[in-house]
């Protein structure tokens, strides 16, 4: 599958950034923090597909001038531009519900800032 | 006719599409055009939907390739595995399709008066439309990764839609939450595709069926998988959003977004039987898909004892039924690879959990819809302010005591049908989950007399009086449910031997679903 | 609003962002780009103007009528050319071959050619054309909610 990448830091550094994410999710309470914990996320998944298709010594996977050699695999950028768009409307969307939500309770804090319980 | 049933995967989903675009600039034109458009176009979706599925009960499963030169091609001449986006319909997803297009096409008629005081109308509509294209896509799909954007596309307007009434400051955090745990579970499961496309360099459902071996890092994904649907369909423990959510949607949208929560089921099952089902032996699935169905019922069904918003308590029982299907189907899936165990009752479990699918969708939709019928006239819904609205919302009363009635279990309605086959299958598996589901059964009835007593009897409350009965568009979208209630209660077997059975086929079958795409000739 | 020598030279600079924007949207299938990548190059010009001028300045020429005329328009050019070629199937390649856009690129590395790819740069333009009203729709209305006042509808 893969190539022989010296310490796979990549899928490391992929790995680690997921971890960062789960950690803010669990024990972090405010809100900006959260929509900054999936933007981490995104981040990690992102790196993980790229990291996927790399062959050793490969050029980019474009026609257009060129030089000769192997190509990485086109279709891991394709998925992690679909994943970056995505990603952009759903931070959009949550920072502006930050946003009503600190017009309307004047904290941003999730344990005080909260309506719905029980 | 010939030309609408060859294209139609692509037109139920590609019509409502080009509708929510459409509608900024027909509004334009006035409310009454864009209303009638809206309804008229689902009205046509509906059709395409049923004309979709007379063919596939009778030909099988039909394929669509986008960009090929006829729909069935799913190899390009010389290729050994499907390269291009693909629509995949079989027996359940053409089960999911309808069940989907009856709830929206109730929940848009009931949304015509409802939001006639808000501001952004058309927006309100676009997102309505997106919101079925993205359950509907994720149905059709026979692509991960289109699952995937299908599953971003009904988020992001799921959540646009619960928090759309913004002047409330509870509806932006129940959408907040919605937002959240949508992203993460979606995020993850894109990882878990990253990780089968490095290793097989495929994306089709069918073609990873057909070379799936079983190691170590297919275990993982198959966890990441699992974990990230449970989480979009609100499956006990990670349960805690949906309350929240579906309290604050505006009315209308709380069927819908009970609907993708289904549409997430569908998604863990056509992952579990069809992906990774078949030669390995899935008992250890099958009994964590158990086990996640029990705590649900259970848990589900005690935290909605002590509610006092109408709402949150229909959301905690709506999590509470969603346990019932995966007991059912879960029985199935542990018992797959044993024939004699299947044919005797894991056939009969499967089709008591997916007619529950549909059951539970006409009869929690309606109850939700009466329950926003509520908050849409005296403004609130604490269940200790309310009081003696029989009086005044005759047609609430009556389609509140059905849909009570039919969650219940009560015989004549469906839901006494696909509760009994679960019963009677279940029982033979291990007898312990058949008796937790009907005491589960019973503290549902017991819920429901408590909120019909609190809401609908006793003495006219002095601040109700002028209460009057919801408007006529809200009465004809709850009445499309309920026709469709009492319909499947006189007629069971029907339905099941037509809706239901082709469904469960179509999920136990891995081979045929690999040969419709792999068998293909060029 | 910021000092005078920014905001001249936040004048200057957005119409070389501009070009620099149109140029990745429409060689998108030839280099790499396209149609998100050049809209946001070019939403990010306007998020430079916001920055120098002030959003009450901006809300006067960005209505967000306009905006969402332009956004629903370009995302009907997608739709629509995918719907073009629905006399054989959906999102057929029906330009191959006709002089607009017709051409058939060689394989391997060569020099390219921009007038190959069929439907692509077309539904790349209609997909330039969205992102670029809606990226800055969303800025212009965030900036807008915090200093107080409102979009108007």
């Amino acid at each position: 599958m893969m190539q022989y990448i010296p310490f796979n830091i990549p899928f490391v550094a992929a790995a680690l950034l997921v971890g960062v994410a789960l950690f803010i999710f669990l024990f972090k309470r405010n809100l900006i923090k959260i929509v900054m914990g999936v933007a981490i996320l995104s981040s990690g998944v992102n790196l993980f597909l790229i990291a996927l298709g790399y062959r050793a010594g490969g050029v980019a996977p474009i026609y257009t001038a060129t030089p000769e050699g192997v190509m990485v695999l086109p279709v891991p950028q394709a998925l992690t531009l679909t994943n970056i768009v995505i990603t952009v409307s759903v931070i959009a969307l949550m920072l502006t519900m930050v946003m009503y939500i600190y017009r309307h309770m004047g904290d941003i804090d999730a344990k005080k800032s909260r309506l719905l319980k029980g | 006719m010939e030309y609408l049933t060859v294209h139609s995967p692509i037109l139920i989903v590609a019509i409502p599409l080009l509708a929510a675009f459409i509608i900024p600039l027909l509004s334009r034109l006035g409310s009454k055009v864009r209303d009638t458009f809206n309804v008229s176009l689902l009205g046509f979706v509906t059709f395409l939907v049923a004309i979709l599925a007379i063919d596939i009960y009778a030909n099988g499963a039909r394929i669509y390739t986008l960009g090929a030169s006829v729909p069935e091609l799913a190899r390009p001449e010389g290729y050994m595995v499907p390269v291009r986006i693909m629509f995949q319909v079989d027996g359940i997803s053409i089960f999911m399709g309808l069940t989907i297009t009856v709830v929206a096409l109730a929940a848009l008629v009931y949304s015509l008066q409802f939001v006639k005081n808000e501001t952004g109308q058309d927006r309100f509509y676009s997102l309505f439309m997106l919101l079925y294209v993205g359950m509907i896509g994720l149905v059709f799909t026979g692509d991960m990764f289109n699952l995937f954007v299908f599953l971003e596309i009904l988020s992001i307007a799921g959540a646009g839609l619960a928090s759309y009434r913004v002047n409330l400051a509870d509806a932006v955090e129940g959408g907040f939450k919605y937002i959240v745990i949508s992203a993460v579970s979606a995020l993850l499961v894109l990882f878990a595709i990253g990780i089968l496309y490095g290793q097989y360099n495929l994306l089709s459902i069918a073609a990873l069926a057909n070379t799936m071996q079983f190691n170590t890092l297919d275990m993982i994904a198959l966890a990441m998988l699992a974990i990230a649907f449970v989480m979009k369909l609100a499956g006990v423990p990670l349960h805690m959003w949906a309350p929240d959510t579906y309290a604050v949607a505006p009315a209308g949208i709380t069927p819908m977004i009970y609907m993708s929560s289904a549409a997430s089921m569908y998604a863990l099952y056509r992952v579990t039987f069809t992906l990774y089902g078949g030669q390995f032996d899935t008992m250890p699935i099958g009994w964590v898909v158990i086990i996640l169905g029990v705590l649900s019922m259970f848990i589900g069904v005690m935290m909605a004892i002590y509610q006092t918003d109408i709402k949150r308590l229909m959301a905690y029982h709506a999590i509470s039924q969603s346990g019932y299907m995966l007991l059912g189907v879960g029985v199935g899936l542990a018992v797959l690879t044993d024939p004699v165990a299947l044919a005797n009752y894991g056939r009969d479990a499967m089709n008591g959990g997916i007619f529950h699918i549909i059951n539970n969708a006409l009869y929690k939709g309606m109850l939700f819809l009466t329950a926003e019928a509520i908050f849409f006239r005296i403004g609130t819904r604490d269940l200790n302010k309310m009081g003696g609205l029989a009086h005044n919302m005759k047609w609430t009363t009556i389609f509140f005591i059905i849909g009570a009635l039919a969650i219940s279990g009560i015989p004549p309605f469906n839901g006494f049908a696909s509760k009994l086959l679960i019963y009677e299958s279940v029982f033979r598996f291990n007898p312990l989950l058949s008796i937790i589901a009907m005491f589960v059964s019973l503290v549902t009835l017991a819920s429901f007399t408590k909120v019909f007593y609190s809401a609908f009897t006793g003495p006219e409350m002095p601040a109700y009086r002028e209460v009057r009965e919801v408007p006529k568009s809200m009465i004809i979208g709850m009445g499309i449910m309920v026709a469709c209630i009492i319909f499947f209660s006189i007629f069971p077997g029907l339905v099941v031997d037509t809706i239901v059975a082709p469904a469960t086929d179509a999920l136990i079958d891995q081979a045929s679903y690999i040969n419709g795409v792999m068998g293909a000739a060029p | 609003m910021l000092s005078k020598i920014v905001r001249t030279i936040s004048n200057q600079l957005i119409l070389f962002i501009l070009i620099f924007g149109l140029y990745i949207i429409m060689h998108g299938h030839v280099t790499p780009g396209g149609g998100f990548q050049g809209g946001a190059v070019v939403a990010s010009g306007v998020v430079m103007l916001i920055a120098a001028f002030g959003s009450s300045e901006i809300k006067k020429s960005l209505r967000e009528s306009h905006l969402s005329v332009v956004e629903s328009s370009g995302a009907l050019i997608f739709i629509g050319m995918a719907f073009a070629g629905m006399g054989t199937i959906f999102f057929y390649n029906f330009l191959v071959g006709t002089p607009v856009f017709g051409g058939i690129p060689p394989t391997g590395p060569n020099p390219g050619n921009v007038w190959t790819g069929g439907v692509i740069p077309l539904m790349n333009f209609g997909v330039g054309l969205k992102v670029m009203a809606g990226l800055s729709a969303i800025v212009l209305a965030m900036a807008l909610f915090s200093s107080g006042e409102e979009m108007e509808e």
